[in-house]
């Protein structure tokens, strides 16, 4: 052996630079800074190889399939926006009748997801199916061309929820949809966020264990809906979990198991103003304040229902996992 | 083995001997039987398979195909608003070119609301890209049934085989059930090209831009083209193997010099076969078996030497006519002399057509130039004097 070419490595070097399996390989046509992008490959890596995949129509189905080129390394398949859930199930009766174990997950959009596929979702629960249902929440059909669905935050500016002189954005809540979720007494349900990616693919290896359906909705920005900058998603993502409008919860046959605590809460503006969708609560107008305090109410409400508020420095807390780098949880 | 059974109770014995791996299906009249029977059959351990009782006929399709992506063989059932909720899963299996049968236990459209037989369902969904075969009774729906499979996982297009409610699904008839080494050796175990599978990764269903899309269409068209050989051979092979076949594509019935011919689909051609024979009419009647693929040769073979050529469909398209008149119509314009074509809808949302149908429309295209259409029976006296 050449000693030129030799040289210590640390064993927290080594596990930084091992090879992961990645379902999901480079050269996809996702926008810069795409947060669905990021969070499906960091599920695929945890989830390994011995999967297949029901894709529901929507970006990250668009991006990564254009003919005859596919990003996917695992088996994969889209069949329409509305039935990824049942193609799941469909799929996993399949598996079952020829003695295989092969993990089937469900990949949708908020879109696919809170609305149009959640009837075929609910039933998936429902019935008990093996199946990983992962929703990759960006708040808004953003395939489409950013309109408003059922997951866009109250107030925020979309395609088909624009602010004027008589609105000021969206007029309806988000929809909770992890507690309905929750509510089919499913073995496992979970949110987290692309910003910490510890606690997703944990989430990830967890569901993957469990035998029945389970369920993780990720939050995912989307740059070119929320209006934000491609290389700022993780620190948007972040400041979304930080304020409390986005609670990183487990839940386990209905009930609360795990959440993210939150060191040290900060106030909604911080995560608002950097985003053009909320730009116009910023403006000196008594709609625009009602409306900012509006949704302080919401994180703090969220604060307080799921007790989110951290109890002094903690390695898994949100300013721990902050710290957190590949290879282990590095000591906040 | 002989047995009297009804008609849903022989259509879930023939589907259990193919030996689905997958049955998926929401219940709807008239269909409602044949599921109610597949499950029971897996209840008592006589057919080992997955039956997904789904909460929609949108997720009844969809199951079915993400179990016949993933290796299995895969069956549903439904009708009417049934197969309307699942055309867009129709028309992405066929696109997809996934293999599996549907049986549509033919069924009216809403509105009026009627649940009663007639096969607008069906039709209605005939762009689809589905391969369409119309049975005439029972004992054809069970033998059409084992053939589709065939068919379909030779040609990697899905199969519909349309059985008329009620008038084939809710009666008890005397039928010849196959062994099941007479099926397993006519229908070799699901193999799928494109299938699912972890160590040979592929993606499926992806989005394809105007470079390629005209020869994935082109290339689906084809396909049901090509089937037409591969519908022909299963009913012959299945001849070989039960005794029993159907005319592949079109059966016809009576003496090939008669000046006037009778075309329908389903279970209507038994009646007019019986009235043929009780009434000794000169008629040759013809009965498409397969929709989908149009089978354009065969049609202009039978009608050779025909003056004229009825038309009796159990659908419409409001506006337009008759959708087998008007296709046949097409069809045999390309012949030399082509019979005059009298396009009429009969039977709608279950009005009886009782054996005096042939009767009926042989005196009424007697002395009548071609008709485009009419409702053969509609009753004008029932609608108000602007409606007529």
């Amino acid at each position: 052996m050449n000693n030129e070419t030799t040289k210590t490595v640390s064993i927290e070097e080594l596990r930084r630079k091992q090879p992961r399996f990645q379902g999901i390989t480079s050269g996809h046509r996702a926008c810069l800074g795409c947060g669905e992008a990021l969070a499906a490959r960091l599920v695929t890596e945890a989830a390994g190889p011995d999967v297949m995949i029901a894709n529901a129509t929507g970006c990250l189905e668009i991006f990564t399939t254009p003919w005859p080129e596919s990003s996917w390394r695992v088996p994969w398949m889209h069949s329409l926006f509305e039935n990824a859930g049942a193609i799941a199930a469909g799929m996993e009766s399949a598996m079952k009748a020829q003695g295989k174990t092969t993990k089937v997950l469900s990949f949708a959009g908020d879109g696919g997801t809170f609305d149009i596929g959640f009837q075929a979702l609910s039933g998936m629960m429902e019935r008990g199916h093996n199946v990983l249902y992962v929703c990759y929440d960006n708040e808004a059909y953003m395939n489409t061309g950013i309109q408003r669905s059922s997951s866009t935050p109250h107030a925020a500016r979309t395609t088909t929820s624009p602010p004027g002189r008589e609105r000021m954005g969206k007029r309806h809540l988000k929809k909770d949809i992890v507690s309905i979720v929750a509510a089919h007494h499913i073995p496992y349900a979970a949110t987290t966020s692309v910003a910490y990616p510890v606690d997703l693919r944990r989430k990830v290896r967890r569901a993957m264990e469990i035998e029945g359906p389970t369920f993780i909705q990720i939050h995912s920005p989307c740059p070119l809906g929320w209006g934000h900058d491609g290389a700022e998603t993780l620190d948007v993502a972040r400041m979304a979990v930080e304020c409390g409008l986005y609670p990183v919860i487990e839940l386990e046959r209905g009930k609360l198991t795990g959440l993210l605590p939150i060191r040290e809460p900060r106030p909604v503006s911080d995560y608002l103003k950097v985003q053009q969708r909320f730009r116009h609560l910023f403006q000196d107008h008594h709609k625009a304040r009602e409306e900012l305090e509006h949704l302080q109410a919401l994180a703090d409400y969220n604060i307080e229902t799921f007790q989110l508020s951290g109890h002094g420095a903690d390695d898994q807390d949100t300013s721990g996992l902050n710290e957190a780098r590949r290879g282990g949880v590095r000591s906040a | 083995m002989r047995q009297a059974l009804e008609g849903s109770q022989a259509l879930a014995r023939a589907v259990a001997l193919c030996r689905p791996q997958v049955v998926s299906a929401y219940p709807i009249t008239p269909q409602t039987h044949i599921v109610e029977n597949i499950s029971k059959l897996v209840a008592d351990g006589e057919l080992k398979c997955e039956f997904v009782s789904v909460e929609s006929e949108f997720s009844a399709a969809s199951v079915a195909l993400g179990a016949a992506m993933a290796g299995s063989r895969a069956y549903t059932a439904s009708a009417s608003q049934g197969i309307l909720l699942m055309a867009e899963v129709l028309y992405n299996i066929a696109g997809s070119r996934v293999p599996m049968v549907l049986t549509c236990a033919n069924r009216a459209v809403s509105a009026p609301l009627s649940i009663w037989n007639d096969q607008q369902d069906s039709m209605a969904v005939r762009d689809a890209g589905w391969i369409q075969l119309y049975c005439a009774d029972n004992q054809e729906a069970i033998d059409t049934t084992i053939q589709a499979y065939r068919i379909a996982e030779r040609c990697e297009v899905p199969v519909m085989v349309c059985v008329d409610g009620f008038t084939l699904t809710h009666t008890m008839e005397s039928l010849e059930l196959p062994e099941q080494a007479q099926v397993d050796g006519f229908l070799p175990p699901y193999k799928f090209s494109r299938t699912l599978d972890p160590a040979r990764p592929l993606s499926s269903g992806a989005l394809v831009s105007p470079d390629y899309f005209p020869e994935a269409r082109h290339s689906h068209h084809r396909a049901l083209e090509k089937a037409i050989e591969e519908i022909e051979a299963a009913d012959n092979d299945w001849g070989e193997v039960s005794g029993r076949s159907y005319g592949g594509l079109l059966a016809v019935e009576g003496p090939e010099d008669a000046p006037i011919g009778v075309l329908t689909l389903g279970s209507v051609f038994g009646t007019l076969a019986t009235a043929r024979e009780d009434e000794d009419h000169n008629v040759r009647l013809i009965r498409l078996r397969s929709f989908r693929p149009f089978p354009f040769d065969r049609l202009r073979e039978v009608c050779e030497g025909l003056e004229k050529l009825v038309v009796l469909e159990r659908a419409l398209s409001p506006g337009a006519g008759g959708i087998v008149g008007n296709e046949v119509r097409a069809a045999l314009s390309e012949m030399d002399s082509p019979p005059a074509v009298y396009s009429y809808a009969v039977g709608l949302g279950g009005r009886d057509v009782p054996l005096s149908t042939l009767h009926q429309a042989l005196e009424r295209v007697q002395d009548r130039p071609a008709e485009r259409f009419a409702v053969f029976d509609v009753e004008l006296d029932k609608l108000p004097e602007e409606d007529r």
